[in-house]
């Protein structure tokens, strides 16, 4: 019989970052961490990637200029090529934003499924440090991701794009498209850890994240009511595509970009909120 | 007192079900205390209340006089093992020992330490996910005592363990208790209990049926009579019945009460009558246990809930 119970530490002062530590190392004690990250990232390079080199060898088989319009007619702004846009395309982003948003939803819904939360919050009655560690922990990592996945994208589609007017980092629009879509990251995560928090349920929460991310942004669409719109505006995706220059021309209740920035923090402020109070309001 | 759990007119209600109702009841430190009832009692509950975890309707339920789960960090006050299963299987059993000593501070050391003191060290490496249940007790155990805890609370701690890990933790539960620690054990089993703990708190229905120690327990079991097997029976019966026994007859033997073993031997002397066996039945704690715990099924049949 050993004698380690009897000479047991002193106990430390609680910290923040005693709880950062452990969030930390729970994140990455995962396999599924690796694989979630990796073939996320991949995905959304691959897929902008493979979009850039198709427009670049499709521009090359196009004559050097194009056809004049016919007389009368201004040139259709929509009809010229914008090499930027193949490194923000909407499908791969959204893919992106499910990703991000099932990373933190599994952070959170994964601790009650497994029954890991009633360890935790017996070692850590504090159920509010207990999210906030979390969130800052899953915001660092998505943010880290956000930038590497933004970057990569950008340089690998306007390096395939360099003889068709591909664009770098210096240009303002494109910096801000990659920290647009960098930060998407980080937001649709802490969505994602407050509907994981509020379901508790690993197909509802992942059906939960589709539905508040993509098809709701879809349910309110069209100009024709103003209220409408606004609130369509006031997504996620909507704020991410007026970052990314994705709009399709000037609609009459567009995003202006400081807007988008307000969205992003709104909706982050939201979900920290959201989460922490599901988990202290819940029964474990 | 620091390490003393006190519940004061528990009551928990889910729904239609009251789970716990108006339970009282107080574990000291220094001894092993035995929180027994049969399965749905309310057991778990009552100490998933006592962690916080759950709020109840109405009481309280603290811990060295304060709500357990107002506290900033649990490990160095109180260890516990809820449910064994309360683990993620994707990690190892190191990094979710790591995972959780770091998150009170407690240095990378102390996760070796306590994984060779219940034996898992040689599959620290291992993912939990392939434990057997009872090395996911041990892990359990192991988390709860990293922090060098003064109160230790563990539900059906003894589930899945093999004989040589009941001993084990019978010991180690004896152990922490003479540390002067507060061990309070859940079981649902009296024969498990028996071995170890010292005092006990006895539930059924959500409500207190008795907390005393065990011997006071054993007590209330009453007396189970005299097996008696004898060559001739029936003369003895006779004698027996004349004293104001009342014998019950069994296969191979009498089963006699009202009489104590040495007036029946000297019955049977007078009377002559060669006997194969005189025991006296100490009552059994498990006979008391489900006597009581049966009363208090009854006594409840019929009444809403």
């Amino acid at each position: 019989m050993t004698t380690a119970v009897l000479r047991g530490p002193a106990p430390a002062p609680a910290r923040f970052r005693h709880l950062l530590i452990a969030e930390w190392i729970k994140l990455w004690s995962l396999r599924s961490t690796y694989w979630v990250l990796s073939t996320g990232a991949l995905t959304v390079i691959g897929i902008n990637a493979n979009s850039a080199q198709s427009n670049a060898d499709r521009l090359s088989r196009m004559p050097e200029q194009p056809p004049a319009p016919p007389p009368g007619a201004t040139e259709d702004p929509l009809m010229a090529f914008d090499a930027l846009h193949t490194a923000f395309l909407d499908p791969a982003w959204q893919i992106f934003m499910v990703v991000a948003c099932s990373v933190g939803a599994i952070a959170v819904f994964g601790e009650y499924t497994s029954g890991l939360i009633r360890t935790t919050l017996t070692a850590v009655p504090d159920r509010r440090a207990v999210v906030l560690a979390k969130a800052a922990v899953v915001t660092g990592v998505m943010t880290v991701l956000g930038a590497v996945v933004a970057t990569a994208t950008l340089l690998v589609t306007q390096f395939l794009l360099r003889d068709h007017g591909g664009v770098s980092l210096a240009y303002s629009d494109a910096l801000r498209a990659v920290a647009g879509s960098a930060l998407l990251a980080p937001l649709c995560a802490l969505v994602g850890m407050a509907i994981g928090a509020v379901v508790r349920h690993a197909a509802g929460a992942i059906v939960g994240a589709i539905l508040t991310l993509l098809l709701l942004p879809v349910l309110f669409q069209g100009e024709t009511y103003r209220w409408v719109a606004e609130i369509g505006n006031a997504m996620p995706l909507s704020a991410w595509e007026t970052l990314a220059g994705n709009h399709w021309g000037e609609g009459k209740y567009s995003v202006t970009v400081t807007e988008a920035w307000a969205v992003y923090a709104a909706w982050a402020a939201c979900a920290v909120l959201v989460a922490v109070e599901a988990v202290r309001r819940s029964e474990v | 007192m620091e390490h003393v759990i006190e519940v004061s007119e528990l009551t928990k209600r889910y729904g239609d079900t009251t789970a716990v109702r108006d339970l009282s009841f107080t574990v000291r430190p220094g001894h092993v205390t035995g929180f027994l009832g049969p399965n749905g009692a309310g057991k778990t509950t009552t100490l998933r209340l006592l962690l916080g975890l759950n709020t109840p309707t109405s009481g309280t339920a603290t811990i060295g006089g304060r709500d357990f789960g107002a506290a900033r960090r649990g490990l160095h006050h109180v260890g516990a093992l809820l449910d064994a299963q309360d683990v993620h299987g994707g990690r190892t059993a190191r990094a979710h020992l790591r995972a959780l000593a770091a998150s009170n501070g407690i240095e990378r050391r102390r996760v070796g330490e306590v994984l060779d003191e219940v034996g898992l060290g040689d599959v620290a490496g291992r993912r939990i996910g392939g434990f057997s249940l009872g090395m996911k007790q041990r892990l359990g155990i192991a988390a709860a005592l990293l922090g060098d805890p003064s109160v230790l609370v563990f539900d059906e701690p003894l589930n899945g363990l093999d004989p040589e890990g009941v001993q084990w933790l019978r010991a180690l539960l004896r152990r922490l208790a003479a540390e002067g620690r507060t061990v309070f054990v859940s079981s649902h089993q009296m024969s498990e209990m028996e071995l170890c703990a010292e005092q006990l708190i006895v539930i059924g229905r959500g409500e207190l049926i008795a907390a005393e120690s065990l011997g006071a327990f054993a007590a209330r079991g009453g007396s189970q009579g005299v097996r008696v097997r004898a060559r001739e029976p029936e003369r003895l019966v006779s004698a027996l019945l004349a004293e104001g026994a009342e014998v019950v007859p069994g296969e191979q033997s009498l089963s006699v009460t009202g009489v104590d073993a040495e007036r029946i031997g000297e019955l049977a002397l007078r009377e002559g009558v060669a006997l194969g066996e005189l025991t006296p039945l100490a009552a059994s704690l498990e006979q008391a246990f489900m006597e009581l715990t049966a009363d208090s099924v009854d006594y409840l049949t019929g009444e809403p809930r």
